[in-house]
């Protein structure tokens, strides 16, 4: 019968699957790729440059004297949550990135090589982990030259780093799952826009939470972007607080744990 | 006969839709396997089952041996995929894509490079190697999209209609490209709307519809059973139709069809326009037209089925037919 002399062929083995470091491995590989992509279009990373500059200045010298007098204070204030805003922002490449694999049909090229199912989708958002780092050095830059003078020392500044980090890599997982959902990439920045000018601006980032009527303000101190940057406020001006960085981190989990699984789920249905 | 692959009973259902119905079929190690049909015959699904991007939903089809599902990652290790839609990074380079395959699979970077470097040349792409993938030609980017598939140097390969929407030229290019691969020992799954692409790089020939197999055999029996060219006679004076029917209804070796004032034939033997000619010379019979031409998806599935091919074939119809 032919089925009998259907059998693998002689020789060495082929490995039945990937180990975890080549998983690693390839992640970074295609990691690597979004790199050369940045370097081959430096002008994308001027794209989500100039609007965080704009806002500092627009917020700082606008916005500043009337909502605390003068602006100088303002920035002081404003800075830790402007940062906290444009990371968000910033996390929507990698749906608007997977969303393009997926439209191109790269991804399938990926899935069809003998990689781990997860590499490229952890290359994509660990490359956009590079992206995250430039924002956030970015809007601390501009401010520093504006004046803004972190309170804490370097340990503090580190530390509000590594947080906004670890929590983009959760809030990484939205944006996977809307890069997943939306039909094309322009879909996904419109799609992302939408939800995140809401969430960053019902947030304490630009004014003071005792400012808002009575009602507000229960919404805006759940929101996990005030949460965010109140544990950002302190640590770099204020002092660190275990509070709003315990809950952060909570929020980053509980994000985590949802939109993880739920991108896992979207992703089979979608392929 | 070891069968380098082959499918039984796959059935793939998107909610509602069946997209595989059953298809079984096996291809030979080193040859190629023309799966002929039309748009949402099941190619593509079959292609994505066999290449472990989907798992089907009924049957079973092995690789080299290696089940599609139980012996995924083993699978990927022996195929090459080109699927319709060339699936390269544009704003990359051509030698960054292929580099980055090789990086993938575990190579160094110097193999890497060296690879890229042998494939660039192989494929004419090495003087836009260094060129963003944007900027490329059509053709360019499909045989770019070629490249990609082989770095690994797969004994699989996967052509999931690779001449769509290319122009003549580009068309010819890859074909040849095509059969240098195949002269090299690559066993080819090759899926196509077009029969003279199946007739041109086929050894074996399964026609799908529907998601299931309506036909299949070498090129030469398919071509005998079904005519692998239509004869179009229109006499001018149109009493003589049906004059010209039973003349072309006794040299070809298939009934002839009335189509308007056309007498219509499927031929197999091209030594039949000329004796046609003569025949309807010598009866006096004068003609207004008189072809023969390559038949169409549409003529063979009307042979296969009694029905033409869906009507939103239409635009892929008459891109062959021109």
């Amino acid at each position: 019968m032919t089925t009998l002399t259907d059998t693998p062929p002689a020789g060495p083995a082929l490995p039945a699957r990937v180990s975890p470091l080549q998983g690693m491995r390839q992640s970074m590989t295609l990691a690597w790729r979004t790199v050369v992509q940045v370097r081959h279009n430096p002008w994308e990373l001027g794209d989500f440059s100039i609007q965080p500059i704009m806002f500092v200045l627009l917020f700082t010298f606008m916005f500043g004297g009337a909502i605390m007098g003068d602006w100088q204070s303002y920035l002081t204030f404003m800075l830790p949550g402007m940062v906290v805003m444009n990371m968000l922002f910033v996390s929507l490449y990698v749906g608007q990135g997977l969303n393009t694999d997926l439209t191109k049909g790269v991804f399938d090229r990926l899935r069809s090589l003998p990689v781990a199912r997860w590499a490229p989708l952890a290359g994509r958002i660990l490359a956009d982990q590079v992206k995250q780092a430039w924002s956030i050095v970015l809007v601390l830059g501009v401010g520093l030259i504006l004046g803004f003078r972190i309170g804490t020392g370097l340990a503090g500044l580190l530390g509000a780093v590594a947080l906004l980090l670890v929590f983009a890599l959760a809030f990484s997982w939205v944006a996977v799952v809307v890069g997943l959902l939306a039909p094309d990439p322009e879909r996904v920045q419109i799609y992302g826009m939408t939800a995140l000018f809401p969430l960053t601006f019902v947030s304490n980032i630009f004014v003071p939470v005792q400012t808002l009527p009575g009602w507000l303000q229960g919404l805006v101190s759940v929101n996990p972007v005030s949460i965010l940057a109140d544990a950002s406020r302190g640590l770099m001006v204020t002092g660190a607080q275990a509070g709003p960085i315990i809950a952060t981190l909570i929020w980053a989990a509980a994000i985590t744990t949802v939109f993880a699984p739920l991108s896992a789920w979207v992703f089979k249905r979608r392929v | 006969m070891n069968h380098a692959i082959r499918a039984e009973g796959l059935v793939k259902r998107f909610g509602t839709t069946t997209a595989l119905d059953g298809v079984d079929f096996t291809v030979d190690a080193g040859t190629v396997l023309g799966l002929l049909g039309p748009n949402g015959a099941g190619k593509t699904t079959a292609v994505r089952v066999l290449s472990t991007l989907l798992h089907p939903d009924a049957g079973h089809a092995t690789v080299g041996g290696y089940d599609v599902v139980r012996d995924a990652h083993r699978v990927r290790q022996l195929i090459g995929l080109t699927g319709q839609y060339a699936a390269v990074d544009e704003s990359l380079t051509g030698r960054e894509n292929l580099l980055l395959i090789g990086r993938l699979l575990g190579s160094s970077r110097a193999q890497s490079r060296h690879r890229a470097r042998e494939l660039l040349d192989q494929f004419g792409l090495t003087d836009a190697g260094d060129r963003a993938v944007k900027t490329y030609s059509g053709g360019m980017r499909r045989r770019l999209d070629l490249a990609a598939s082989l770095v690994a140097h797969p004994s699989m390969l996967y052509l999931d209609e690779p001449t769509t929407g290319l122009d003549p030229r580009a068309r010819t290019e890859l074909w040849t490209l095509i059969r240098s691969l195949v002269s090299g020992g690559v066993t080819v799954l090759l899926t196509t709307q077009y029969l003279d692409e199946a007739d041109a790089l086929a050894d074996d020939i399964v026609v799908i519809d529907h998601g299931r197999v309506i036909a299949s055999g070498t090129p030469d029996e398919l071509k005998a059973k079904l005519g692998s060219q239509t004869l179009s006679v229109r006499p001018e004076d149109e009493t003589h139709l049906p004059l010209v029917a039973s003349v072309v209804g006794e040299l070809a070796d298939h009934a002839p069809d009335l189509d308007g004032q056309r007498v219509t034939a499927p031929v197999t033997d091209p030594a039949v326009l000329p004796a046609v000619v003569r025949r309807l010379d010598d009866s006096g019979v004068v003609l207004t037209e008189l072809a023969l031409r390559n038949s169409s998806l549409d003529e063979v599935f009307l042979s296969l089925t009694g029905r033409p091919a869906d009507e939103t074939e239409q635009t892929s119809t008459e891109r062959m037919l021109s």
